[in-house]
Formats: structure tokens, sequence, C-alpha cells
């Protein structure tokens, strides 16, 4: 046999003046994959080798043996799972909140009949605000309602009444949905007012045509084309309240126990230093986000039917 | 007769105060450090600290490396993935989208557990920080690159440019790059923006970065937290405008989908 004869191709032996084979053996092997290798192997390690380290070390005990014990102790634990209702009532809310007044926005500035300057103003802020997030989003807040914000006092100076009087503090739940707002409702305007340009003039005209009042033409044209972007970005803006930290720390330090602030405090080790456990609320906050990001991408399938 | 849209206006204004007045306050907040006038003190005491500038130096190092690790990762893989290897395109998709599966602050606990000690410890060198940093940039920087690419006809070009025997250093150096331009721009202002301000990682992995500076001063001062605030605001403000300024006439307004902060 030839030595350059490739193997495993074809087992019979080819003698000398064989005439060539009709069909040349296919190159079923591409070296094309070796141009993706880094960014593959960077995704590897320190992407896909913490969540699954995250994911095993869940079911270990302090022990180092095999147990369940710190996934139960999510549902049984009542701080843990007070954290854990927290958390998703906080990003519930923001959603809700932020899909509706930022669909409101985007309608005003698309199809509400103002003009275009006014358009493209409400995009670059939007564009603007949805990034900014952190520690100084927080302490703007602080300098907007706090004890001697801006909007405090003048409260005060109009009403003579002390908004933080009597025990109201800003450092709590609906505190923190206020700020959670202001990333997320530009979000919502930045995704819908492209999906409102693409609501095409024919298709409200045929809805006219057929007799369709406004009502109609919403309830049976518009919601049900929009419905998938709009799912897809209240999911999106629930995913962004349920994973941030740094706004709700620097906001009211440890007074609201978040799920990402208890997990911040384990690393630190400041509190219940259990390590399996602080994976195992790891691992929950990987299984949400896996839900929230598939519903994610299955409505992003069916926006994709609509856009051309 | 067209009507006056009310209600427009009416949510467009509200939107605008919503923007505006954390703003305002945040800069009215910042002027008022001493009793009963409006001075830039608060300013001047910001930039007296030696720390300031060393937090600000090191969070400006580290976005640079992170910028130039992750074009380095991004830019080759998009363009592959694009001209040769389109099946890939679901699975690279889905790893630029996963910093929003995993929270930064999941993520810091897993390099911590995993990369925090012997045989591949980490987290005592930036090396840990600059990972996540380049993580976190993905969603931004593929994106950024990914319309970019589309947008061209990458085939073709990389094909011309083939023929009259281009090799493939050159073909990125003469041909990609410059059809890049304003797509790897808007990557590397995103990153910047995002880099500069970053508080969860730095904190974690305990580095003196910018965004645990100003977390730390807003625990010990009055109203330089705010003034830091806003620069911070500006340097954000900056880089976006630029972004938009730059796509201006580009087909298509992207959305950016990153990780919760």
């Amino acid at each position: 046999m030839a030595p350059e004869q490739p193997v495993g191709i074809d087992p019979r032996p080819r003698n000398k003046g064989d005439a060539p084979r009709a069909r040349p053996p296919r190159n079923t092997f591409s070296w094309a994959w070796v141009g993706v290798v880094p960014f593959f192997l960077f995704a590897f390690m320190f992407l896909f080798m913490p969540s699954v380290s995250i994911f095993v070390r869940s079911f270990e005990s302090v022990d180092h043996t095999f147990t369940f014990q710190n996934i139960l102790d999510i549902f049984q634990k009542s701080d843990i799972r007070n954290a854990y209702k927290l958390s998703l009532q906080v990003s519930l809310v923001t959603a809700l909140g932020g899909a509706s007044f930022g669909f409101l926005l985007a309608y005003a500035v698309t199809m509400g009949g103002l003009p275009k300057t006014v358009r493209s103003f409400m995009l670059t802020f939007s564009g603007v605000a949805s990034n900014f997030a952190g520690v100084p989003l927080a302490f703007a807040f602080v300098a907007t309602m706090g004890n001697a914000g801006l909007v405090t006092r003048i409260i005060e100076g109009l009403s003579g009444f002390d908004i933080h009087s009597g025990g109201f503090s800003i450092y709590n739940f609906w505190g923190l949905s206020i700020v959670y707002m202001y990333f997320q409702f530009p979000l919502m305007v930045l995704i819908m007012a492209p999906a409102l340009d693409g609501l095409r003039r024919e298709w409200r005209e045929a809805c006219e045509n057929l007799g369709g009042s406004s009502f109609h033409y919403w309830r049976y044209v518009a919601l049900p084309i929009l419905a998938p972007t709009l799912l897809g970005t209240a999911i999106l803006l629930f995913g962004n309240s349920f994973g941030a930290y740094a706004t709700a720390y620097a906001f009211t330090g440890s007074f609201l126990n978040l799920v990402t602030i208890v997990i911040g405090a384990q690393i630190q080790g400041d509190v219940l230093y259990n390590p399996g456990l602080g994976n195992a609320m790891a691992l929950g906050m990987i299984v949400i986000m896996s839900l929230v990001m598939s519903i994610y991408i299955w409505s992003q399938r069916r926006v994709a039917r609509w856009v051309r | 007769m067209k009507r006056f849209p009310v209600w427009s206006w009416f949510w467009f204004l509200l939107g605008m105060l919503y923007f505006f007045i954390p703003l305002v306050s945040t800069f009215e907040f910042s002027l008022r450090m001493i009793k009963g006038k409006y001075t830039f003190e608060a300013y001047r005491v910001a930039f007296e600290d030696p720390r300031f500038y060393q937090s600000f130096g090191y969070s400006l190092l580290w976005a640079v490396i992170t910028i130039v690790i992750s074009l380095l990762l991004v830019v080759p893989t998009a363009y592959w993935v694009q001209l040769k290897l389109p099946k890939l395109r679901p699975v690279v998709e889905f790893i630029t989208l996963m910093p929003f599966v995993v929270p930064a602050v999941v993520l810091t606990f897993g390099l911590i557990r995993l990369y925090g000690h012997p045989p591949i410890l980490l987290t005592n060198t930036p090396a840990a920080l600059v990972a996540g940093y380049v993580v976190l940039s993905f969603p931004y920087m593929y994106r950024s690159v990914d319309s970019g690419l589309r947008a061209v006809d990458i085939r073709t070009l990389t094909e011309a440019a083939q023929s009259l025997g281009a090799g493939w250093g050159t073909i990125l150096k003469d041909v990609i790059f410059p059809n890049l331009r304003v797509a790897l721009l808007s990557g590397i202002f995103l990153t910047f923006a995002i880099v500069m301000g970053e508080f969860t990682f730095a904190a974690l992995l305990a580095w003196p970065a910018f965004g645990p500076y100003i977390e730390e001063i807003g625990a010990m001062r009055a109203y330089t937290p705010q003034a830091v605030s806003v620069m911070s605001f500006l340097i954000t403000w900056g880089s976006i405008m630029l972004i938009q300024w730059l796509g201006r006439g580009a087909r298509g307004a992207q959305v950016q989908v990153g990780g919760a902060r």
C-alpha cells in the first residue's frame, strides 16, 4: 500500500496503473475552526468553568461530601427565601413599570405626532441613561430624594412637609425601584421605538379597509405583532434588575437583602460563611437568569418573523 | 385638522423629568459644599485627593487592556464565523449573551472559587479582574462588530483581496479593519464607559478601581461623591454621544444588551 494512501477512506488497495477515483475522497476535516479557538478557550476558562464549578459545588457540603442540603436551604432558610422573594419583587415591579412607561414614551416619540427632533433627543438620552447605572446612579438619587436632596427640599419648601419625617425612608423597596427605573425604561424605549417603526402603514390601511376601528387595529394587528418584542423586552428588564448589584449596594448598603447583596457579602466573608450555600444561591441566580434568557431568545425568534 | 398631541407631550415631558431631575439634583448637590452659596469646592476637594488619580489611572489602564484583549478575541471570531463557520453563529451569540445569564456578582463568585487558590491562582493578579471585564464586554463588542460585518460584503472583499495576493494579516489590517472602524469604535467606547465605572468585579476582587473609589468616598464625605458622580456621568455621556455621532447614518439603530450592574 502506498504510504500516501489516506487511511479509512477506501480499504481496497490501489495498484499502480489504476484509474484515479472518479470521486476523490472528501475532506471531511476542516481546519477552519482553529480561527475561533482563542475565543472559545477564553469563554471556556472564564465563563463556562466558573459556572460549572458553581453548579458542582452547590452539591458539596462543608466537609466536601455530596449533599442536596444547600439546594434545600434556598427554599427552607427564611432569610435566603426572603432574599429571593425581594429580588424577584423588585425585578417584577421595575420590569412592569419600566416596560409600561418605556412603551408609552416610545409610542409618544414614534407615532404620537411629536416633532422629529424630540424623537432623536429622546433616543439619545435613552442611550445614555440605560448605561448610567451603578454607584454614580445611586448617589444621584441620594442627591435627589435623600435627606438633603433637591426634591426633598423643594417639597419641604413648597408644602412645609418633610417627607423624611415620620420614619419614611427612601432606602427601601420602593426607593430602590425608583432608582432601577432610571435604567429600565430607557432600555424599553430603545427597543420599542424601532419595533413601533416597523409597524407598516399598509397594515393599518388594510385594517381600516376591512372596516376595523383603531381598537380592532391594536387588538388584532399591532399588539399581536408587537407582543413578542414586548414580552422579550420586559423579561430583559426583569433580568437586568435581578442581576444588579452595584446600584443596590451603593444605594442601600446592606439594608435590603437582595440575592446579589447576600452573595456579595458571602464573597467578602461577612456572614453565614458556608461556601456550599453561597454556591447554591449563585446557582439559583443562574437558573433564574437561564429561564429569563430562554424566554428572551424564544421571543426574539418570534420577532424575526415580522422583521424583513 | 391635526389635533395637538397632548398625551404624547405629557409622556415625553414626564420622561424628560425622570431623566433630568436626578442629574440636576446631583449637580446642584455637588455645588453646595460651602453653606449658603454655590461653589465648585467639592470638585476642588475631589481633585486634591491623590487616590482620585490613582483609581482613575488604574481603571483607565484596565479599560485599555480589556479593550485590546476583547478586540483580539472578538474581531477574528466574528469575522471567521461570518466567513467560514456560519453554523457556529448561534453558539457564539449565546456565549456573548452569557454575561447576562451569569451576573457579574455570580461570575466573580465563580472566579474566586475556581482561581482563588493553586493550581491556577489568578485572583491576586489583575488577570481575574481583566478576564471579568473582557467577559462583560463581549455582548457590546460582539454586537457592534457583528452588525458592522453584516453591513459590508465581507466575503467579496476578502475574495477580492485574496485574488490580489493578500495574506490573512493584510486582509485583516487593510481591508476588514478600515471597513469596521465605526463598529469597532462603538464597541470600544461602550466597553470604556462600562469599565471606567465598574464596581462589582473591582470591589469583590478588592482592586482599587474608580468605581469602588466613588463608593468609598460616598461613605466618608458628603458632597465630593456627587461631584465625582457628575464626572462619571460625563464619561458615560461622552462615550455614548461619540458612538451615536460616529454611527450617524448607519443602518439600523443598535440596542445594546449587556449584563446588569
